[in-house]
């Protein structure tokens, strides 16, 4: 999918992906020439068919991790599927110096709670270490502006 | 208003790279199954026909004859291979060069959905329930690809696929491989079995498969027919084994001599 400025003739470029939580999906388009924006809204079953690609639009942020789709999409998966603890992936993925010092920066009265998001969001993915982008990622996908 | 340019005359670098992203996708199945010495399609097109039974006995032949050797259960709907080969859920180690397989008797190795669902639970996917129709064969295939190129499978002699009934599942394999994997038919010897086998065959030889040959399986006085010799004499392909209701080892290694 492309997205073409007509005014100018020329191809606009992807600017953002917003995941608002209700199973909907944006993204931002903007022409190089004229600056105009324009946004792909997309249904639920338009953005899980894109889901059950294993794409990410807008690109990946962090590498595509081991049966990514099969931890994040099955809904009846087993709870002790997976041994994550031995090799660091999942609740106990580790976290980069540059994102514990953003976590540092989250009140806290909730930081605990925004931990537990974070790793739980790791664990689904197979994430095996926390970093900046995967906190964007996180935010973008869960809703999680401002944490 | 002029003519505007189509979708293939943008050629603009796009930050989502999905066709890349694809191209990722394809190119970590192959080089997971780089050590494995050739990937053979199990199928048949006629449910019951015993092909489950036939690739997890087969697998174990071949590793009892030295050869190592692995099952993917391409089943994700009703994945069996696991208790025929004997293996009991434990979770799966995991790596971020991929998930372990399991290994069952006499050492073959595994992977299937069986070990990661529930017991006793349907395969579901989280997502909008209305019109799931329209991605729910796209999210089996991306399964299908992850449990081919994010399983640790090492070096293998022969991975064996265990393919459900029907050709969708062959299909996205072919595309998921980049190349129509080689296939063992099986069959049971009845005139409605040959008929449904019949149409896999042709439609696996159509997409550029290798038939390798036929397993004609449950051979007996219970099922009668000649469904492994009219398969055989149409597509000019051996019938590998016939086996009976109890097959033995010795029935088992011939197979996997043959193969």
């Amino acid at each position: 999918m492309k997205f073409l400025c007509v005014d100018c003739d020329k191809q606009m470029a992807f600017e953002e992906r917003q995941l608002p939580g209700d199973g909907t999906l944006a993204a931002t388009f903007k022409c190089p020439t004229c600056g105009r924006v324009v946004a792909m809204l997309t249904n639920p079953m338009e953005t899980q068919l894109v889901s059950s690609l294993g794409v990410e639009i807008g690109g990946r942020t962090v590498p595509a991790q081991p049966l990514e789709t099969v931890r994040k999409m099955v809904a009846t998966g087993r709870d002790d599927a997976f041994d994550d603890g031995a090799s660091g992936v999942g609740r106990g993925a580790l976290w980069s110096q540059e994102a514990t010092e953003r976590l540092n920066r989250v009140p806290s009265f909730v930081r605990g709670m925004v931990k537990r998001i974070y790793a739980d969001f790791a664990k689904e993915r197979g994430i095996a270490e926390i970093t900046p982008a995967v906190m964007d990622t996180a935010r973008a996908e869960l809703g999680l502006e401002g944490m | 208003m002029p003519p505007i340019r189509t979708y293939h005359e943008l050629t603009d670098a796009d930050r989502s790279g999905l066709p890349e992203q694809i191209g990722a996708q394809r190119k970590r199945v192959a080089e997971r199954l780089a050590g494995v010495g050739r990937v053979i399609a199990v199928m048949s097109g006629k449910g019951g026909v015993g092909k489950s039974y036939v690739t997890a006995h087969l697998a174990r032949a071949l590793a009892r004859s030295g050869r190592a050797a692995g099952v993917l259960d391409a089943d994700l709907n009703g994945p069996t291979i696991p208790r025929l080969l004997g293996i009991e859920h434990a979770p799966r180690p995991t790596s971020q060069s991929g998930i372990e397989p399991a290994t069952g008797q006499d050492g073959v190795r595994c992977i299937s959905m069986a070990m990661l669902l529930e017991d006793g639970a349907p395969l579901a996917f989280k997502g909008p329930s209305a019109e799931s129709f329209v991605w729910r064969g796209a999210m089996e295939a991306s399964a299908l690809r992850e449990l081919l190129g994010d399983v640790a499978w090492g070096s293998l002699d022969t991975l064996l696929l265990d393919l459900p009934p029907g050709m969708q599942r062959y299909v996205e394999l072919c595309d998921i491989l980049g190349a129509p994997p080689p296939v063992l038919t099986v069959t049971i010897p009845t005139p409605e079995s040959r008929d449904a086998v019949q149409r896999a065959m042709r439609a696996a030889l159509e997409r550029g498969s290798q038939l390798l040959g036929i397993v004609e399986n449950m051979v007996g006085d219970e099922f009668p027919g000649s469904a492994g010799d009219d398969l055989s004499g149409e597509f000019g392909v051996p019938i590998l084994a016939r086996l009976p209701w109890r097959p033995t080892p010795d029935a088992w290694a011939g197979l996997a001599g043959r193969l």
